[in-house]
């Protein structure tokens, strides 16, 4: 009896314990987290102590790099700067990317979040059923300013284009060094699409700024906030979120969205397919998702969270700006930049053309 | 004194010596210069990245006139640089040349500091001092403001009400040619001032002295008699100035608020930004060429 | 009439000597004083780097001290450097030695190449390295920019350790050669020893170079792979506050530093020539 018991019962005891080794393995495999992440992110776009909260509850240490914008991103990343595991790139960006095979597919059941996330922004144009990126802040491009050097709020593209108005402001005004957003309020002030690709309507464009240059401060992507505070300049074109952050030390600061319309823009959070870390940076991601997460990165970029739960957590006076979460007849009036394929490099020339002229 | 190996370990002996560094060059240096050729005669593929089709459009785009001017442009702000440079440095290192040893040893090591101290860092130096809140535009609008006006309420003169409005405003110094020259200049002072200072301090001054034996004039016995014999530390001292300068980046974006481009950073967002490979290594190629040609006249002159 | 001529031509001398001598002083007055200002301001208690004056405070070497990215940038520059100087010299020297001391067929072919890269601008370069390492689909990190600054530094090492090779006196390797059976103990006791500060010299030229570089690092640069350079160039571009001033002045206290090193290691006079 014994051994008729004993031999099945060893093979079971064995393929018990094979099976458990072989679950723990794996499912070892799958929560293992990596000791290090690299993020590849736009500058203090984070929240400060969040990559701090990270580290403490995943044992996961971050290591951010920055980049100055979206072009600059998709060179590295074409040039092989392997090695990334999490990047945020703009909305058409996105969208190149997925065609060029350059990001990796979510797998959304390590991002339990992703239900947080407000229902409007989860269907994206350019990334329809969020397959590769999520949703990270969206904002708007528009005129940051100095209060005191204005009789009223500069909300038109006329005050940085119109050739009367401009000048008045001779040197004290600066614009996005950024090819897109550039050429893109050129275009918005002529009455055209952000994403024109009419060579004839760029020419345009690029002869507007070519005359707008010499009351140009200087073409600034970086720090154009900080020279408003430092009464450097008293026009900036500028991302939203920017302007807020220095607003809040500020209250000369503030930051109107053009009448004519501006940029909506949203910036995701995606995983490079060369990453070797996918499984560490999608539960990076989630962890973003967290509401709480979410609305201390709101907070502190003052940029619009797409995260619906994370309201309850973001401050009031975000929430309640028009500038940061516009109200709909504004919104009908923002465009979102779209990838122009074959006129990219048309866009470039232009832009170069603009760099160059008048000296 | 160089002799042709004879022995066979002699042979072996300089192959040891010569491989590492023929093979990291071949490896990391002529063949990404071969490969900078190659690409230039490429294509830009939709999205950036080289479609290998023959191609000379790279090099057509270049002859159009937007980058003949950046580039004419860049040449006169190096040269500009060279110069200004060669008539600060040159007399300066003349001076420490003729300071007694004990002095031109400090004074040697005072310039070295300088020299050692990184290129950003300098250049930010000179951003902090002429940015409309700079040091410069402080002291214009500040105390020189002041004085103007207090002076022009003593003596109505339109001169100074003029003067008194102008220092209202800031100078517009950020962002200017001016401003990158400046830069460009104190960057690479200097590298025009140590291998000046090498050439004249090897100077037999016996002979200086007998030239200004020779000639009443001072200046006459410098031009005919110093200048030429410090030819070679003038030489190396403005191909060391002109060379980087040419191909200047970093002073033009910070200290020309990104106005101002020069070819450097034309390639520089052809890379970066644009992502197009063929062209940016078309021009890149050119302004290769371009040194080489240069730089293999000035020597060749230089030793005539 | 010789004694009056003189006495003109002292009296014009003396004139000349003193506008020299303003020269000078202005000279080094316009060497130093973008540096000093930046380091004064590196204590103002102001929010902005403005020239505004608002009292004094250590508090921005504070933040720089606490400041994580920096540490880990410039831990990444001291690999590079040290790396890439180890290398260098030695690929360096030994091509030295060659060049100086045989003649070879090809000899004025390594010769151009030797140049090339001193020659080259920067940015040529940075781009003709950033597409071979597309190209041949390496990844960019440390590796690729220490590849890129041996490439450039090998070359430097060069002329320096052949600029003293030059000066030496070859009939005390003869003298020595007669003294000693070995090619290798001559080269060990004579050689060598007399051509070591030519070689530190030449060490501590790379180590500057590959310390300060910028845009060749900035091309090949890949993830986690910052250095102190990239750092504070966007630093500069980003925020303005004193901070970026203190970085500064504690990098001109690092390359006083090394300056007394190089001096130490060189035993003082021949510094200027070797490094030329």
């Amino acid at each position: 009896m014994k051994r008729f018991v004993q031999q099945p019962l060893i093979l079971c005891l064995i393929l018990a314990t094979l099976a458990a080794l072989a679950a723990a393995c794996g499912a070892g495999q799958q929560s293992e987290l990596a000791d290090e992440l690299h993020v590849y992110n736009w500058s203090e776009y984070v929240g400060p102590e969040v990559y701090e909260m990270f580290e403490e509850e995943f044992g996961v240490r971050v290591v951010e790099d920055t980049f100055a914008n979206n072009e600059e991103l998709l060179a590295k990343l074409q040039a092989g700067a392997a090695g990334y595991d999490v990047i945020v790139p703009s909305d058409y960006m996105v969208d190149i990317m997925i065609q060029q095979g350059l990001l990796a597919e979510l797998d959304h059941d390590s991002l339990p979040n992703i239900e947080n996330l407000d229902p409007t922004f989860t269907d994206p144009p350019y990334d329809p059923g969020m397959v590769y990126c999520v949703p990270y802040l969206w904002g708007t491009t528009g005129i940051g300013y100095n209060d005191d050097a204005f009789d009223e709020e500069p909300d038109s593209w006329t005050y940085l284009f119109d050739a009367a108005v401009a000048s008045q402001y001779g040197g004290r005004f600066t614009m996005l060094n950024d090819v897109r957003e550039a050429m893109g309020a050129a275009l918005k002030y002529l009455g055209y699409s952000l994403n024109s690709t009419d060579e004839q309507e760029l020419a345009e464009a690029r002869d507007l700024l070519i005359e707008q240059k010499q009351w140009v401060h200087s073409y600034n992507a970086e720090n154009y906030e900080d020279l408003l505070s430092a009464d450097e300049i008293v026009m900036a074109h500028s991302w939203s979120g920017d302007v807020f952050m220095v607003a809040e030390e500020d209250e000369r600061i503030w930051y109107a969205i053009p009448q004519e319309g501006g940029v909506i823009w949203a910036d995701n959070l995606c995983i490079p397919d060369s990453s070797n870390k996918k499984h560490t940076a999608e539960v990076f991601i989630n962890f973003m998702m967290r509401p709480d997460v979410a609305a201390a990165n709101s907070n502190y970029t003052w940029y619009a969270s797409p995260n619906q739960a994370a309201t309850e957590f973001i401050s009031e006076e975000i929430l309640e700006e028009p500038a940061i979460y516009p109200p709909d007849d504004v919104m009908d009036r923002l465009e979102w930049l779209e990838d122009v394929g074959e006129a990219a490099p048309t866009y470039e020339r232009m832009w170069t053309e603009v760099k160059a002229a008048g000296s | 004194m160089a002799t042709r190996p004879e022995t066979r370990r002699e042979k072996m002996r300089l192959m040891l010596l010569l491989s590492p560094s023929i093979f990291w060059l071949t490896v990391f240096f002529l063949m990404p210069l071969i490969l900078v050729f190659a690409i230039s005669f490429g294509q830009r593929g939709t999205y950036g990245g080289v479609e290998w089709v023959l191609s000379l459009r790279s090099y057509a785009r270049f002859i159009d006139s937007l980058y003949l001017r950046i580039f004419a442009r860049t040449m006169g702000i190096a040269l500009a640089t060279t110069i200004i440079c060669l008539i600060i440095g040159y007399p300066l290192a003349y001076f420490i040349a003729t300071r007694p040893p004990q002095w031109r040893n400090a004074l040697v090591l005072l310039l070295m500091i300088p020299f050692w101290t990184n290129f950003l860092v300098r250049t930010y130096a000179w951003l902090f001092i002429l940015r409309d809140q700079g040091l410069v535009n402080m002291v214009w609008t500040g105390p020189v403001h002041h004085a103007v006006v207090r002076a022009a309420e003593v003596l109505p003169l339109s001169l100074l009400g003029s003067l008194a409005d102008a220092t209202e405003a800031p100078l517009g110094l950020f962002g200017t040619n001016g401003a990158i020259i400046i830069g460009l200049v104190y960057g690479w002072l200097p590298d025009m001032v140590l291998p000046c200072y090498a050439s004249i301090e090897r100077l037999d001054f016996s002979l200086v002295e007998a030239a200004q034996d020779l000639y009443a004039n001072r200046l006459r016995s410098f031009l005919r008699v110093i200048v030429p014999l410090t030819l070679p530390g003038i030489v190396a001292g403005s191909v060391l100035v002109f060379i980087p300068s040419l191909g200047a980046y970093v002073t033009p974006d910070l200290l020309g608020g990104a106005k101002s481009v020069m070819i450097g950073n034309v390639i520089y967002s052809q890379f970066m930004s644009a992502r197009d490979y063929p062209f940016g290594s078309a021009v890149s190629f050119v302004l290769m060429a371009v040194m080489l040609v240069g730089t293999l006249i000035y020597f060749r002159t230089g030793r005539e | 009439m010789a004694g009056y001529k003189g006495r003109r031509r002292r009296r014009r001398g003396r004139w000349l000597n003193r506008l020299l001598t303003a020269h000078g002083v202005l000279g080094y007055l316009f060497l130093y004083a973008p540096i000093v200002i930046l380091v004064i301001f590196s204590f103002n208690a102001s929010r902005y780097a403005s020239s505004a004056w608002r009292g004094f405070t250590l508090r921005w070497y504070g933040v720089l001290f606490r400041n994580k990215a920096i540490g880990a940038a410039l831990r990444n520059t001291l690999i590079v450097a040290g790396a890439s100087t180890l290398i260098s010299t030695v690929f360096g020297t030994m091509v030295a030695l060659a060049m100086e001391r045989y003649e070879f067929w090809g000899k004025l072919g390594v010769d151009g190449v030797l140049y090339l890269p001193i020659i080259i601008p920067d940015i040529a370069m940075a781009v003709m390295l950033l597409l071979f390492f597309v190209l041949t689909r390496v990844s960019l990190g440390l590796v690729t920019i220490i590849i890129s600054h041996v490439a450039f530094n090998i070359s430097f090492v060069a002329v320096v350790v052949r600029a003293r090779l030059a000066y030496f006196d070859v009939t005390l390797e003869e003298a020595a050669q007669d003294l000693y059976a070995n090619q290798w103990q001559t080269f060990r006791r004579v050689t060598f020893p007399l051509i070591l500060p030519g070689i530190l010299g030449g060490a501590l030229l790379a180590f500057t170079l590959s310390i300060d570089d910028f845009v060749i690092t900035f091309f090949t640069a890949g993830p986690g792979s910052t250095t102190l350079p990239l750092r504070i160039y966007s630093m500069i571009k980003l925020g303005i506050t004193p901070e970026v001033n203190a970085l500064s002045s504690v990098m001109l206290l690092a390359s006083m530093v090394l300056v007394i090193v190089s001096l130490a290691l060189q035993g003082g006079g021949g510094a200027e020539t070797d490094i030329v």
